[in-house]
């Protein structure tokens, strides 16, 4: 006890001090880490964990096909499911910005279903119903065009929302600016607002990037090819083979391996977005 | 005298219930400059904003160059690229240089080669001082810098008229004499111009013509010296009173009278 002698005026409190009472909190916050910790460490089965997860010679196997094939796929799932998704999000963002009512229900009702499914359903509709429903009929590109297809579908919903709200951020004087200045209304959509539009929703349409990007996985469900295979069903395939899960840890690295840095510009640009503000 | 350049007949403007312009005749000849002046909320800025038809009118028809902009089927688009308008809020675009926020309106709108688009920019930069920010942002430009970019935006665009809404409102009182100095500029070289504004001196010194509004409609409409100097109606003189010595004005009741607020 350091308190010398109060003056009256301070009642002097029962029990223990604010500066204790907070001390002690902490204290036992790290006092139950660290014995989480060492529960974990002693209870684990290291030898039998490492045999299951990180056996280098089959993590040696992977490469290069994790990588060049694998990690490709990903990615060019996912970028081509992003054009698809950001054309058709654009399209349905200024329908649902539209004078016209018929338009706005209309996007508003893309919207709010595909919102509201699974990614993974989309992607049995695609691969299973469509083919039924239509038969003859074939998506371009394969099973790449399927899955730009299904992810765009997926994605577009959301980045319809985005994008509209990033419309709606832009100050009405810019428009009433472009429009005084003799631009047409869709001109100086094209000119104006959209390029600032897209300042604004940079960030958000990132972390849909980072969520495709995931969401690719979904393509095992449509039955691919050996050449067509991604991380997760390239990861799952040697796990089976191989009956060991090295290569599931492996995959999740691949994954790891873009998702990060595509967070951590995300974070970049949101915090020079707010620099920006101020 | 020949036609004007800007005529407005029995214009009226509602907002929901809210009528903000109640019947408003004007006309504004070629070269002349007038300055709209009132209280808040007496309609002056929806008034300008009929004109270029960033309002529609509720009734009534606006003229500007002898052509109807209130005809259902005129190219508004065409007919805008003859009226430039200055904001209280300047609307630069932000993602654009000073030098593209000259050139993309001609370019787009005008169809201009880049080499002309850019000729032109540079000329106008100049008229308002501002040839070495050619490469800036706006956001690095000081108020008073971003109102003369906007100015030199509308004049590259070739305009017959100019619009000027409240263009030294939102600028800090030291920036406000450089805005004044261009607009000035522009009266001499003979611009017509149609100015909401609440610097009378200003008003006094430039304007052919002051128009003051109160109640959405024309109260008084004259020289600077008739109605700045020598106001017939009693609104008038009280709201000159309350501008040009703020700090002498006494506490009053609201009145219904007013309308709502329009700027």
């Amino acid at each position: 006890m350091t308190d010398t002698a109060p003056p009256e005026v301070q009642p002097k409190k029962k029990g223990l001090t604010r500066r204790q009472k907070r001390s002690l909190s902490r204290g036992v916050q790290y006092a139950v880490f660290v014995a989480a910790v060492i529960a974990f460490a002693v209870s684990a089965d290291w030898d039998r964990l490492q045999n299951q997860f990180a056996q280098a010679d089959i993590a040696e196997r992977m490469f290069p096909d994790v990588i060049t094939l694998a990690l490709k796929n990903t990615v060019l799932y996912t970028v081509t499911g992003f054009a698809v998704g950001l054309a058709l999000g654009m399209v349905i963002a200024l329908m649902r910005l539209s004078s016209v009512g018929p338009y706005r229900w209309l996007a508003g009702i893309y919207i709010e279903i595909f919102r509201g499914l699974p990614a993974l359903l989309i992607f049995i509709f695609i691969g299973v119903a469509v083919p039924l429903a239509f038969p003859g009929t074939e998506i371009i590109g394969g099973t790449y065009g399927k899955v730009a297809l299904a992810l765009g579908l997926v994605a577009a919903a959301y980045m319809a929302e985005t994008i509209r709200a990033g419309i709606q951020a832009v100050p009405k004087g810019q428009m009433e600016a472009a429009r005084s200045l003799g631009f047409s209304p869709a001109r100086a959509m094209i000119s104006i607002i959209i390029p600032q539009a897209f300042r604004i929703i940079l960030p958000p349409l990132t972390n849909e990037l980072v969520l495709l990007f995931k969401d690719s996985s979904l393509v095992l469900f449509l039955g691919v090819t050996l050449e067509e295979r991604e991380l997760s069903k390239y990861g799952r395939d040697l796990a089976s083979q191989t009956a060991n899960s090295t290569p599931i840890l492996v995959a999740g690295l691949c994954y790891l391996l873009v998702t990060i840095p595509l967070g951590f510009v995300v974070r970049r640009m949101e915090a020079k977005a707010q620099e920006a503000v101020k | 005298m020949s036609r004007p350049e800007i005529e407005v007949r029995a214009l009226h403007k509602s907002f929901g219930a809210n009528e903000v312009l109640r019947g408003i005749d004007l006309e504004i000849g070629r070269g002349e400059v007038v300055c709209v002046i009132g209280p808040s909320g007496s309609g002056k800025s929806t008034l300008l904003r009929c004109v270029n038809l960033l309002e529609e009118p509720t009734k009534g028809q606006v003229f500007v160059g002898g052509a109807e902009l209130t005809d259902p089927d005129v190219d508004i688009d065409a007919a805008r690229r003859r009226i430039g308008m200055v904001f209280q809020q300047f609307n630069l675009f932000p993602h654009l240089t000073v030098t593209e926020n000259l050139t993309l309106p001609q370019r787009r709108v005008l169809r201009r080669d880049k080499a002309a688009a850019a000729k032109v920019a540079a000329e106008n930069l100049a008229r308002v001082g501002l040839s070495e920010k050619a490469a800036a942002y706006p956001s690095s430009l000081s108020g008073g810098q971003q109102q003369r970019v906007a100015i030199a935006r509308a004049l590259a665009m070739g305009p017959e008229v100019m619009l000027f809404d409240e263009p030294t409102s939102a600028l800090d009182p030291e920036l406000v004499g450089d805005v004044l100095a261009v607009m000035r500029m522009l009266a001499d070289e003979g611009m017509t111009m149609m100015v909401v504004t609440h610097e009378m001196t200003f008003a006094r010194e430039v304007a052919d013509r002051v128009v003051f509004m109160d109640g959405g409609a024309i109260v008084e409409d004259g020289t600077p010296e008739q109605v700045i100097g020598n106001p017939r109606h009693d609104r008038t003189r009280h709201f000159l009173s309350r501008l040009l010595d703020p700090a002498m004005a006494e506490v009053e009741e609201e009145t219904s009278d007013q309308v709502g607020k329009a700027e």
